[in-house]
C-alpha cells in the first residue's frame, strides 16, 4: 500500500474515525483503525462491535491495499504534522509516514483478525444534517446514564411517514421533538432505541454536507442497527434491545399557569443562585405576577442566594422546587430568546418549551399540542413543609 | 485522654445467651450456644457454661455439638426478645448521660462526664458503676453486664474485658500504662491477626513490646495509618469523643422469618412490604434517601448488606422495592434467608419526583395478581414440624407458654416455662396440633 494525501484531510477523517474507538478494547485489534486505499479513494473505519464508522477521502495511490494501525496513535500524529502533503507507505508489518521533514514508522496490528465491519442497512430516507443534529443534542441531554436501566440510556426514534419524533428521559425530565424528513417510502412506521451518547456524537460530527441518510435495519430476525451517511462520512451503531417507558402518557395535557421567561436572562440568574444549592438541594422559583423569585441554600450552615427576574406569568402564584441541572440543561436546549414553562401544580412536572418570536404578540400558542416543536418536561422536587 | 476517669464501656455478658437463660428457666446454669441450629450455621453467643467446653461465637455450630456435651441447648436467635431487652439497657445509661453511643446491640459508650453531677473520682464512679450494674440486673431479670471505666474509650474498653463476666473495673487516671503494659497485643482494637503475626516476628507480643518500639518502626510495619495508631494505643492515647448517633441516618425495617425463605418471589413480596414501610416512614418524617440497602441473614446466622446509590433521592416505594429486589437477586438466596430487611440512608429533606410514577403503579399492580396464588406452587409446602426451630417462643392454648425444645418426625417438643416461672415441663406433641402458635417473646417482669 502506498499512496499520498492532504494532511487536513487526512487528519479530519482520523480524528473522527478515531473518536468512536473503544477506551478500553475487548481485544487488542479493537483499538486500530483500518487503512483501505483503493484507486483514488482512502477509507479510514474503526468498529467495536457496538458501534462502526467510516470515513472516505481523495487520495493518490500508487499501490493498493489495506493496514491496521493503532487508531490513538495515528490520530495524535497525524494532528501533529507540518501543513505539507503527507505519504504513508506499507513496508512489511510496519507503516512509513513521511510529511515534510518528518519521519515516522510505526508498527501495524494483524489486519486479517479485524472483524469486518457490518453493512450499512437501506437507507429509510433524508434528514437535514443541522435540523437532525439539533433536535438530537436536544433530546439527547435528557436521557439516563445509569446502565442499569439501559432502556433510560437511549433515544427513542419513531418514525411515522414524514415525521420524526425524538425522545429521551432519565425518569426525571423527559425531552420530545418532532422534525419532518424525507422518507423513501411513504407510509413508513418504526420505532427504535438508540445508544444516546453514540447517536449524539454521530449527529454533531455529520454535518459537513447538507443531508444525512438514516438508513435501519430492525429487523425481527438478528439485531437491530442504525445507520447514518453523510458527505463521505457513515457510521452504523448498535440499537438497545429495551421498551421504552410509554412517555406519551405523562405529557400533561392542562395548564393551569404558565410563565414566558427571557432564557439569556433567567439562565444566568439561576445559575448564579444554584451556587449555593449543594447536591440534591433543589432551586426554589416562586412565580408570582411579572416576575420570579429564584432562592436556593437555607439552612444555617450552608450559603443562601436569591435573585429576582422579571418574567410574564400568567395563574395563581406558584411556588415549585427544581434540581438546578435539570432546569439549565433544558434552558439551554430550548434554542429560542424567551421560553414558556407550563405548570399544573408544585408536584407535577413543569412542561419547557421555546417561544417562536412572531408568533407572540397573537394569541400563544399551547405547546404541548403545537407540531415539531420542542418540548422538555421536569419533574420538580418536592419542598420540605 | 482524660485526667478523670469519666468514660464508661458496658459490654452485657454473653447476652443472647443470658437472654434465653432469663426465659428459659431450665436453662440457666446450664451450657447454652445461639446461632444457626441447621447444618452450617455458626454460633452467634455461646454462655458461660458453654465456653467451658470451648464453643465460642464465629465457631461452626458443628463443632461446637462436637465440644459440647449433650443436654447442650442449640437455639435459634430471638432478636425481638434481644432487642426488647437491649432497649432497657441503653435507656438506663442515658439516664446517666445524654452522650450515650451504642456500638452494638449489647455494647456502648458513656460519658459521665457530660452526665449531671457525677462524682468523677475514683471511688465516685466505682459507686456509679456498682449502683449501674444492680440496676440493670433488676430491670433486664438478672442479664449481667461488664463495666469499665477510665479516661478513654480505649481504656474503658479495656477495663470492661478484665474480669468479666459481671465485671467492675476503674482504671485511675494515671494508672492506663501499668493495666494495659502486660496484655497481649492482641487486645487492642485494629491488632487482627496479621498485624498480631508480624509484631511477633520482630518480638512484640506484650503492649509493653509495643510500647518500646519507635513510631518509623511501626509505620515501616504496618503503614502509616496503622502504624502510627498503634504508636499511639500502646501510649494509651486516645481522644476519641463518645457520639451519640441519635440524628436519623437511615430509615429500615426488617423481618425474621419463622422459617428459612428460599422463594424469589415470596421474599418479593416481603420486599415489597417492606419498602412501603420504609417509603410511608419517610414520606411521614418528610425524608427522602439515596442508597438503598437490603440486609440478609442467611440460614447459617453470616449476615451481609448490600447497597445501591440511585442517582436522586426517592421516597417512592416501588424505587425503593425494585431496587431492593434487584440487590436481593445478585445477593442470591441459597440456602435459605432467615431474616431479610430493607433500608434507606443518605437522607434529604427533598425528593426529586419520578415522572413515570403514577405510571407505573397499574402495571407493577397487574404484574403482581398471577403472583398471589403462587406461594402455594412456587414455595413447596414444608414438612409440619418445620414450622418449629428451636428456642421459639410459642402458647398452646390449655397447655400454656413455653419455647420449642425440639423437633422431628412430625412431632414437637415444647418447654412449658417462662422467665417468671420454675422450670417447667416438657411435653411431646404433634407438629400440627392445632392449640399449638408462635408467640411474641415473653416478659420478663412479674405481673
Amino acid at each position: 500500500m502506498k499512496f499520498r494525501v492532504a494532511r487536513e484531510v487526512l487528519a479530519d477523517a482520523v480524528a473522527w474515525t478515531a473518536r468512536s474507538l473503544p477506551p478500553r478494547p475487548s481485544v487488542p485489534v479493537l483499538a486500530g483503525i483500518l487503512l483501505e486505499a483503493d484507486g483514488s479513494q482512502l477509507s479510514v473505519s474503526g468498529f467495536d462491535y457496538e458501534v462502526s464508522a467510516r470515513a472516505e477521502v481523495d487520495v493518490q495511490t500508487t499501490e493498493n491495499g489495506r493496514v491496521l494501525v493503532p487508531g490513538r496513535l495515528l490520530a495524535e500524529i497525524t494532528r501533529a504534522l507540518p501543513p505539507h502533503p503527507v505519504e504513508l507507505i506499507a513496508e512489511g508489518p510496519r507503516l512509513a509516514i513521511a510529511c515534510g521533514n518528518a519521519r515516522f514508522s510505526l508498527p501495524t496490528l494483524p489486519v486479517e483478525d479485524y472483524p469486518s465491519l457490518p453493512s450499512m442497512p437501506s437507507a429509510a430516507g433524508i434528514v437535514d444534517s443541522d435540523v437532525f443534529a439539533e433536535a438530537v443534542a436536544q433530546v439527547a441531554v435528557a436521557a439516563g446514564r445509569d446502565d442499569t436501566l439501559p432502556m433510560l440510556t437511549g433515544v427513542r426514534l419513531e418514525i411515522e411517514d414524514d415525521q420524526i419524533t425524538l425522545a429521551a428521559t432519565d425518569r426525571y425530565r423527559l425531552a420530545v421533538r418532532e422534525f419532518s424528513w424525507r422518507p423513501e417510502t411513504s407510509g413508513l412506521s418504526a420505532a427504535v432505541l438508540v445508544p444516546a451518547r453514540t447517536l449524539a456524537e454521530a449527529a454533531k460530527t455529520l454535518t459537513s454536507g447538507p443531508e444525512i441518510t438514516l438508513s435501519l435495519s430492525s429487523g425481527s430476525s438478528g439485531e437491530g442497527i442504525l445507520g447514518l451517511s453523510g458527505k463521505d462520512r457513515q457510521t452504523t451503531t448498535r440499537l438497545l434491545d429495551a421498551e421504552f417507558v410509554k412517555y406519551r402518557a405523562i405529557m400533561p395535557n392542562e395548564s393551569l399557569a404558565n410563565a414566558t421567561l427571557p432564557v439569556g436572562l433567567f439562565t444566568d440568574a439561576a445559575k448564579r443562585v444554584a451556587l449555593v444549592a449543594e447536591r440534591g438541594t433543589p432551586l426554589r422559583c416562586e412565580f408570582t405576577p411579572g416576575q420570579v423569585t429564584l432562592r436556593a441554600g437555607g439552612s444555617d450552615d450552608e450559603g443562601q442566594a436569591e435573585e429576582r427576574c422579571d418574567v410574564d406569568f400568567d395563574g395563581d402564584p406558584l411556588t415549585i422546587g427544581f434540581n438546578p441541572t435539570f432546569l439549565l440543561d433544558g434552558l439551554a436546549a430550548v434554542h429560542t430568546d424567551r421560553a414558556r414553562m407550563d405548570f399544573t401544580s408544585p408536584l407535577k412536572p413543569a412542561v419547557l418549551s421555546g417561544v417562536d418570536e412572531p408568533s407572540t404578540d397573537d394569541e400563544k400558542p399551547a405547546p404541548a399540542t403545537r407540531p415539531g416543536s420542542y418540548r422538555y418536561l421536569i419533574m420538580p422536587v418536592r419542598l420540605p413543609g | 485522654m482524660r485526667r478523670e476517669a469519666s468514660i464508661l464501656h458496658l459490654d452485657l455478658d454473653a447476652f443472647f445467651a443470658a437472654v434465653e437463660q432469663r426465659d428459659k428457666p431450665s436453662l440457666r446454669g446450664r451450657p447454652v450456644v445461639v446461632g444457626g441450629v441447621g447444618g452450617r450455621g455458626v454460633v452467634a453467643t455461646a454462655s458461660y457454661e458453654a465456653r467451658a467446653y470451648g464453643a465460642r461465637s464465629a465457631m461452626s455450630t458443628a463443632e461446637a455439638r462436637r465440644r459440647c456435651p449433650s443436654g447442650t441447648a442449640f437455639l435459634g436467635g430471638r432478636f425481638a426478645a434481644y432487642r426488647r431487652t437491649s432497649d432497657v439497657v441503653m435507656e438506663l445509661l442515658r439516664e446517666l448521660s445524654p452522650l450515650v453511643e451504642p456500638v452494638s446491640i449489647d455494647e456502648a459508650y458513656v460519658d459521665l462526664a457530660a452526665g449531671p453531677g457525677h462524682d468523677l473520682s475514683v471511688s465516685g464512679v466505682t459507686e456509679l458503676g456498682r449502683r449501674l450494674k444492680e440496676r440493670i440486673a433488676a430491670a433486664t431479670g438478672g442479664v449481667t453486664g461488664s463495666v469499665g471505666i477510665g479516661s478513654s474509650k480505649l481504656m474503658a474498653k479495656i477495663a470492661s474485658d478484665l474480669d468479666k463476666p459481671d465485671g467492675l473495673v476503674v482504671v485511675p487516671p494515671g494508672g492506663e500504662l501499668e493495666v494495659l503494659h502486660p496484655l497481649p497485643v492482641t487486645r487492642l482494637g485494629g491488632v487482627g491477626p496479621a498485624t498480631a503475626e508480624r509484631l511477633r516476628q520482630v518480638g512484640v507480643s506484650t503492649v509493653a513490646d509495643l510500647a518500646a518500639k519507635s513510631l518509623p518502626d511501626l509505620v515501616a510495619l504496618a503503614g502509616r495509618a496503622h502504624g502510627a495508631g498503634l504508636y499511639a494505643l500502646a501510649r494509651a492515647e486516645d481522644d476519641r469523643a463518645v457520639v451519640p448517633d441519635r440524628e436519623v441516618k437511615s430509615v429500615s425495617h426488617e423481618e425474621t422469618f419463622e422459617r428459612d425463605l428460599t422463594d424469589l418471589a415470596v421474599l418479593g413480596r416481603e420486599i415489597d412490604s417492606m419498602a412501603t414501610r420504609v417509603g410511608n416512614r419517610l414520606r411521614s418524617s418528610a425524608y427522602s434517601g439515596r442508597t438503598v440497602t437490603v440486609k440478609l441473614r442467611r440460614y447459617d446466622f453470616t449476615t451481609i448488606t448490600r447497597s445501591q446509590t440511585l442517582p436522586q433521592p426517592t421516597d417512592d416505594p416501588r424505587l425503593i422495592a425494585a431496587t431492593a429486589r434487584r440487590l436481593l437477586t445478585e445477593a442470591g438466596t441459597s440456602g435459605g434467608l432467615r431474616l431479610l430487611g430493607v433500608g434507606v440512608s443518605g437522607l434529604s429533606l427533598y425528593a426529586q419526583g419520578d415522572l413515570f410514577a403514577d405510571d407505573e403503579e397499574p402495571a407493577e399492580d397487574a404484574g403482581a395478581a398471577p403472583d398471589a396464588a403462587e406461594p402455594a406452587a412456587g414455595q413447596p409446602e414444608l414438612p409440619v414440624e418445620k414450622r418449629w426451630w428451636p428456642g421459639q417462643d410459642v402458647r398452646h392454648q390449655e397447655l400454656g407458654s413455653g419455647w420449642v425444645w425440639g423437633r422431628g418426625l412430625g412431632r414437637v417438643t415444647v418447654r412449658f416455662e417462662g422467665p417468671t416461672t420454675p422450670p417447667g415441663p416438657v411435653r411431646t406433641l404433634a407438629a400440627d396440633d392445632p392449640l399449638l402458635e408462635p408467640a411474641d417473646p415473653p416478659s420478663w417482669t412479674p405481673g
